[in-house]
């Protein structure tokens, strides 16, 4: 009823091409930035801000450059974290050293850091696939992580790592509060995000899905493995350096090299599998779960426990933490593979019949 | 010379136990295509099963002999290992039947994830050890050769004794039992070895519990070195680039790569590692991994991949 394309007719390849064809979805994107950019910060608290927005926005940015390379092209891999502390680092270094760097630009050079990164440990997908090259990536993160608690040139010299920046400002504002920093953050995301799904939907989106589908099929057709993979890191591994740069810089402000560990590698590919792999909405959903699943148990289970007269310790707050986790992903995995972005698609299309079930 | 020597042999023996970890993984894989990420929460689970049993069962039987704790312990853990097994092919395994590789390796992540948190909610997360009893004393041979001669860690030949000694197991079962040829059988065609009436659910029963047992000598010999506790579950990510270099189908490849990995390892720290600012070891071997995956992308004795459209 609500949901219905009866009657939208497209007289024109630009009308038909558009990324919301149906105009209930324009309507409704348009609904959702406005309470995003509006609404939201009328309501939220500092701290809603400081504990679930901003680290929810950050990571759908990062989650949404893991889904580019793993969700859309296929590769595996586990050293995300190292991308984004590639891209923290690299950002910092340029923000530090150069006088009077601007902050987006610094951004954005973390990030071309990070690309370079990427594509160099994206080089042994030209020769190995699936599984080893889940290994190889790993590389990427167990280097890094050396690299920036070792290497002092990198860090400015501090002796463990630990490096901060203050005084950002944008265009003359400054971003200090938290709504201001939750601003920013949408922004780019905003930004990014948009690129992204028009980059999915061009000719080098349709390459990555092919060299996913069957990379073999994909070459014998003309596609050049090669090209794609590569770009597919180069594209992946800027954003998540952007999202880390962010995440350093807006988010943790002071920071060392172990915010960036192995761990946080296994979280962005967990959003991506629970948010929905190939799936640029699937990133905001997964970024969203493994955002809020920590504090909403937090908050739950010693009210739950609190009901049977039990206390819990933290330890087995963490404990149970990891068991949940585990559990929801083997779920997620047997039950619906495609992820949450599957569930929404479901809702859509049982909307636009409602209220007959055919 | 001397000090070579000795970085060398420390290697070997580190080797040897990065080897028993990769032979978990390549178990698994062999038989049933899954790249089992959870090997380290299960050598984790394992030693921590081991170690507070070893504690508990003098405190429940009153009886003080460390033996029989301690085999005891060994029997109770391995039994428990054994529900695990069963316990992922039901409830994972089972529906996962003809995923692709990428979403076997997650959900095998989730089992880490789960692993590790029942594992520490059940046995605790402080630091516990286990005494089996090997000796700490160092011990100096080839004195005549070398001046001062070359020192070995008793502790670390015990191990390597033990570990060698599994392997010879394991080949007799895979060579000379029906179980070992069945399970030969599916590495080999999982449809031919159904079509003769092997069961795919109980094979892979059965080598989820040898990987247990595996994971439980490996987290035995480990804890009983460094002590058991949640930084054990990060040995498997240094036994991957085991696996890698010898192959993920070859039980003399994980063997060999531990080797090569341990003695690169040692060799890597100890005269590259000053040169470059040291802590080098973790990613040393996964360079070297990596250098070797560009050259021959199936590893040292892996099977050659071939694709068809």
């Amino acid at each position: 009823m609500l949901y219905r394309e009866n009657g939208q007719f497209k007289t024109s390849y630009r009308a038909d091409q558009q990324i919301f064809p149906i105009r209930q979805d324009r309507l409704f994107m348009v609904l959702l930035l406005v309470v995003a950019f509006v609404v939201v910060p009328g309501l939220a608290s500092d701290y809603l801000f400081r504990a679930i927005l901003i680290p929810f926005l950050i990571m759908s940015l990062a989650a949404l450059g893991v889904n580019i390379l793993v969700g859309y092209c296929g590769q595996i891999s586990l050293g995300s974290g190292a991308f984004m502390a590639v891209g923290a680092y690299g950002a910092f270094n340029f923000f530090v050293r150069v006088p009077g760097m601007p902050l987006i630009p610094a951004l954005i050079l973390g990030g071309l850091c990070a690309t370079a990164f990427g594509i160099l440990f994206g080089l042994p997908s030209l020769r190995v696939k699936g599984l080893y090259l889940a290994v190889a990536t790993l590389a990427a993160q167990f280097f890094s992580d050396w690299m920036f608690l070792r290497i002092k040139w990198l860090t400015n010299d501090s002796p463990s790592g630990s490096v901060g920046v203050s005084g950002l400002q944008v265009f003359g504002l400054p971003i200090e509060s938290a709504v201001s920093r939750y601003w920013f953050c949408l922004a780019i995301l905003v930004v990014i995000a948009l690129l992204a799904k028009n980059l999915v939907r061009s000719a080098i989106g349709r390459e990555w899905m092919a060299i996913r589908d069957m990379d073999v099929a994909a070459a014998v057709i003309g596609i050049r493995p090669m090209y794609a993979k590569l770009s597919a890191f180069a594209v992946s591994s800027f954003i998540v350096g952007v999202a880390g740069a962010l995440w350093a810089f807006v988010y943790l402000g002071t920071w060392e090299p172990a915010a960036f560990s192995v761990d946080l590698s296994f979280r962005l590919l967990f959003m991506v599998i629970i948010g929905g792999l190939g799936s640029i909405m699937g990133a905001f959903f997964g970024a969203a779960f493994i955002v809020v699943l920590p504090i909403a148990l937090s908050q739950l289970l010693p009210a739950v426990a609190g009901l049977f007269g039990v206390s819990i310790s933290t330890a087995t707050l963490s404990h149970a933490e990891l068991m949940i986790f585990g559990a929801l992903i083997v779920w997620f995995l047997v039950v619906e593979p495609h992820g949450l972005a599957r569930l929404w698609s479901t809702a859509k299309q049982k909307l636009r019949l409602w209220p007959f079930p055919h | 010379m001397a000090f070579f020597l000795e970085t060398l042999f420390g290697g070997l023996m580190a080797g040897m136990l990065y080897a028993l970890v990769a032979l978990g993984f390549v178990l698994i894989f062999k038989a049933s295509g899954v790249f089992n990420f959870a090997q380290g929460a299960m050598v984790l689970f394992a030693a921590l099963a081991m170690a507070r049993f070893s504690e508990w069962i003098p405190a429940w039987t009153g009886i003080e002999s460390r033996w029989f704790a301690n085999l005891a312990a060994f029997l109770i853990a391995g039994a428990i290992m054994f529900v695990v097994a069963w316990v992922i092919e039901r409830l994972v395994l089972r529906h996962l039947v003809n995923q692709e590789g990428a979403t076997l390796l997650m959900a095998t992540l989730g089992i880490t994830y789960f692993l590790e948190g029942v594992g520490q909610t059940l046995f605790g997360s402080s630091i516990y050890k286990i005494d089996i009893g090997m000796p700490k004393d160092p011990v100096i041979v080839l004195e005549g050769a070398f001046q001062g001669g070359i020192l070995i860690n008793k502790e670390d030949l015990y191990a390597a004794i033990i570990a060698a000694a599994l392997v010879a197991l394991l080949s007799v079962f895979f060579q000379k039992t029906g179980t070992g040829r069945a399970l030969r059988a599916v590495a080999d065609d999982h449809q031919a070895a159904q079509s003769i009436g092997i069961s795919l659910g109980r094979i892979w029963v059965i080598v989820w519990c040898v990987a247990g047992v595996v994971a439980l000598v490996a987290g035995m010999i480990w804890g009983s070195k460094l002590g058991v506790q949640f930084s054990l579950a990060t040995v498997a990510l240094r036994a991957l680039p085991v696996v890698i270099l010898g192959g993920l189908t070859s039980v003399p490849g994980a063997i060999i790569g531990g080797l090569i990995i341990g003695v690169g390892e040692k060799l890597s720290e100890v005269y590259i590692g000053p040169l470059v600012g040291g802590g080098i070891e973790i990613w040393f071997a996964y360079v070297l991994a990596l250098g070797f995956l560009l050259v021959r992308p199936q590893g040292l004795f892996g099977e050659k991949i071939i694709d068809r459209v």
